[in-house]
């Protein structure tokens, strides 16, 4: 019974781990690592914008420091999405 | 059933050596096929690994003796919860818990990642590593420590489980602790993969971030559930003690803290890939150790170690990692330069670095203080110990430290702060944090230095976090009109990290003000009591009314047949306060005499405790058997082949007879402050873990054709 059990395990394992190598290729989900590392940074960076207000809100920072550090997390942020946009274009 | 038990994890084995190996080969030659397949043998793996493990616990619980392990660590009379949960308790079970909660979150990991396409070039060197660390503890189970090795001739009873185990969170704490641990190894995987594939960029922090948190999460909860059974099941009345095995799990977590709070530098800044990937690196080689120390024998000595089969192998296995972690390191450093520098001291990004230093200053304290022993027995050949006041001259200012700036973290704005701001910002916590140790003073609470500037910290802490819910509700009520508690809840919705963060904050004050009062202001006693004697301890006066028995009634369901107990009268300035029941648990011994049986094995302190929010009153007996033990030898004696039930009845009047004529008994009783605030600061933590891991909702991603600043805006309004 335990040698019929094994038996059943391993082809069931065989099954599972083989199976790619034996169907036709897939195309995987998602971009090239560019594209996730810059989709990655800019999740950061909206973040980073929203945190920066919010810590204004709560009266961590002035007025004239947030709107500096607002414009210059923007301005990055833009950069990013260019970027983005340029390496999604590459991969076509 | 054993075999297929032993076949599984030989399965198992030639599974993570062909997973590593397939990916590795796929990640090498692109090949997507080969990826995908070793991949899929991580998931077979968990699943061979899984029936192996049922087969073990099945085994437990049908009392199956033909399995040496079960006849070692279970009996007919454990109670059925301890002996589905007997299996980590032994060697052998705790090494396969091991590798099947290894594989599981291997497992989730690479089905999470592989559905989203994330960490594609990463993936499969993590998926190596994570297959190589699951072989090395198959090699261990299948060759070292085998749990489905099998008796010819099996017993028709066991040894039963170590009575001091016999408590429900004592069993939740080996999964809770190895849960943990071997979720530190996820974010090792993948530091090791991003190293190996060169891509350093923060996106593999960001996929196995939750994984950290994870392991903080459950490694925390599994000290917590260690020092609550220490404190209730040990009969010493404390609840840490510097001992090596609790040390082995706090160096892992202090490492895991600073990296949870480090990353977020790397994700917004791009700054302390170095420091980033070496604490990842570090958390991940320290779990490994923490199994290392509580598995290899080596915290009985030194020599233990050599008699050990598992020593060699580990230390093996952690100079592989530590000294292949560092070479990395080097080999990719010029990948690992910052990329922003440090705008202001006045930043969290600052404090940040700060509060990283003291935590990695605190675990090397911790690690210095659990191997020095070790290291002077190897020396000198003399074990010299290293109690807990070299521990708390060292790590007690540091944790002063470390709750002021996890105050002054939360209030501090990233990059650089508005000074004048700040100050008005701290203006009303300082206050509280002052006047609370005035407070004491005036109270009569006493001179302790330590202790006073720890409620205070810990005081201006916690206002800290209240104003900032108050101010973050506030300003969302001024953005939306919204009611107060639903702008409460909506901003702790859409910044999960960083109110579950504050949260965690505000629990550690609770807890680190409860161990400050509890360790400085607790009054002890020892006393030798007969009925009707009182002793004195912090102003109560504890009088042992009458001793008190039970026989074959287990109503705590620990499997103890005997119970030797006592009632205690505790009163002040004359009024009742509370009536306390301790007892002494007795397991039986089947190698003893058919009645001395009942009173030569294992016994177990069932404490009586008075917990409240002010104070804990515990109490401990030990009862003198000196007379039973004398009168069940004579029994055994006079009926040698008495039947179980016959057995049972003499001890059952031998234990009436203690209660008619009781000999003194020893007691312990402490008084002590503040002890519930570590167990409800402990729940606020895991309140606040569970607030920041919980998901976020899915953010739509509709490509936006306006200009860059158009769609920054409008990406920020989706979020």
């Amino acid at each position: 019974m335990d040698f019929l059990l094994v038996l059943v395990v391993l082809a069931a394992v065989a099954v599972v781990v083989a199976w790619p190598l034996y169907r036709a290729a897939r195309p995987s989900p998602g971009g090239p690592p560019e594209v996730e590392a810059l989709e990655a940074a800019k999740d950061s960076k909206l973040q980073e914008i929203r945190e920066t207000e919010l810590d204004y809100r709560t009266g961590k920072l002035s007025e004239e420091d947030w709107r500096a550090q607002d414009a210059r997390l923007r301005s990055e942020a833009a950069d990013l999405l260019r970027e983005l946009d340029r390496a999604k274009a590459k991969e076509g | 059933m054993a075999i297929l038990g032993r076949a599984c994890l030989i399965i198992a084995l030639g599974l993570a050596l062909y997973g590593a190996g397939a990916s590795i080969y796929g990640a090498r030659a692109r090949k997507q096929a080969w990826v995908e397949s070793g991949r899929r043998a991580v998931y077979a793996m968990f699943g061979v690994v899984a029936i192996a493990f049922v087969i073990l616990i099945a085994a437990f619980i049908r009392s199956d003796f033909s399995f040496g392990v079960v006849v070692d660590h279970s009996s007919t009379t454990t109670p059925l919860f301890y002996r589905a949960t007997a299996a980590w308790s032994s060697q052998e079970g705790s090494l396969l818990l091991w590798v099947f909660l290894l594989s599981a979150w291997s497992s989730l990991i690479l089905f999470v990642l592989a559905r989203k396409g994330k960490l594609r070039e990463v993936a499969p060197y993590a998926t190596a590593v994570l297959c190589g660390l699951g072989g090395f503890f198959l090699f261990c189970s299948i060759f070292l420590a085998n749990p489905f090795g099998t008796l010819a001739n099996p017993p028709l009873e066991g040894a039963g489980l170590n009575p001091l185990l016999r408590y429900p969170s004592m069993m939740i704490h080996p999964p809770a602790l190895y849960s943990g641990y071997t979720l530190f190894t996820v974010p090792f995987a993948f530091g090791i993969g991003a190293l190996v594939s060169g891509r350093l960029d923060a996106s593999w922090i960001t996929s196995t971030r939750r994984f950290a948190l994870a392991a903080w999460f459950f490694l925390g909860l599994g000290i917590l559930l260690g020092a609550r059974w220490s404190y209730s099941e040990l009969g010493w009345g404390g609840y840490w003690a510097w001992d090596p095995v609790e040390n082995a799990s706090l160096m892992p977590w202090l490492v895991g803290t600073a990296f949870l709070h480090s990353a977020m530098i790397q994700e917004k800044r791009g700054m302390l890939k170095v420091w980033n990937v070496s604490l990842v690196l570090a958390a991940g080689v320290l779990a490994v150790l923490g199994t290392f120390l509580v598995r290899s024998g080596i915290l009985d000595s030194i020599h233990a170690f050599g008699a050990s089969t598992l020593g060699v192998p580990f230390i093996v296995l952690i100079a592989v990692m530590a000294l292949g972690s560092i070479g990395l390191v080097i080999w990719r450093r010029a990948s690992l330069r910052s990329e922003h520098r440090l705008d202001s001291l006045f930043s969290r990004e600052a404090i940040f670095l700060l509060n990283n230093l003291v935590l990695v200053g605190l675990c090397f304290v911790v690690f210095w203080g659990t191997f020095f022993p070790l290291i002077s027995e190897a020396i000198t050949g003399d074990k010299a110990a290293v109690g807990p006041p070299w521990f708390d001259r060292y790590t007690v200012p540091l944790a002063l430290i470390l709750v002021l700036l996890s105050g002054i973290g939360p209030v501090i704005a990233w990059r650089r702060a508005t000074v004048s701001k700040l100050a008005r910002y701290l203006a009303i916590p300082l206050a509280v944090g002052i006047a609370v140790p005035l407070l004491c003073l005036a109270l009569g609470v006493g001179h302790h230095l330590e202790a006073l500037l720890m409620f205070g910290i810990g005081a201006f802490s916690l206002t800290v976090v209240a104003q900032e819910f108050v101010r973050g509700a506030g300003a969302r009520r001024a953005m939306t009109g919204d009611a107060p508690p639903a702008a409460l809840l909506a901003l702790v919705r859409r910044n999960r990290r960083r109110y579950g963060g504050y949260v965690v904050h505000a629990g550690m004050a609770v807890l680190f003000i409860g161990v400050a009062a509890s360790s400085t202001f607790h009054n002890q006693r020892d006393a030798r009591l007969s009925p009707g004697q009182t002793t004195k301890v912090g102003g109560y006066d504890v009088r042992y009314v009458k001793p008190t028995f039970s026989v074959a009634d287990d109503h705590r369901n620990t499997g103890a047949i005997i119970s030797l107990g006592a009632v205690l009268d505790v009163s002040k300035n004359g009024k009742h306060v509370t009536t306390l029941n301790p007892s002494r648990g007795y397991y039986p011994d089947l190698s003893q005499g058919p009645v001395s049986r009942f009173y030569q094995g294992e016994s177990t302190s069932e404490v009586g405790l008075q917990a409240g929010l002010r104070r804990d009153l515990w109490t401990a007996i030990e009862p003198d058997t000196t007379q039973i033990d004398r009168l069940a030898a004579e029994a055994d004696r006079k009926f040698p082949n008495a039947t179980p039930q016959l057995s049972l009845f003499i001890a059952g009047t031998l234990a009436a007879g203690y209660a008619r004529k009781p000999p003194p008994a020893t007691f312990r009783v402490i008084d002590s402050p503040l002890v519930t605030w570590i167990w409800l600061g402990g729940l606020i933590v895991v309140a606040g873990a569970l607030i920041a891991l919980w998901p976020a909702g899915l953010r739509a991603r509709r490509r936006a054709p306006a200009g860059y600043g158009a769609r920054v805006a409008r990406e920020l309004g989706r979020a």
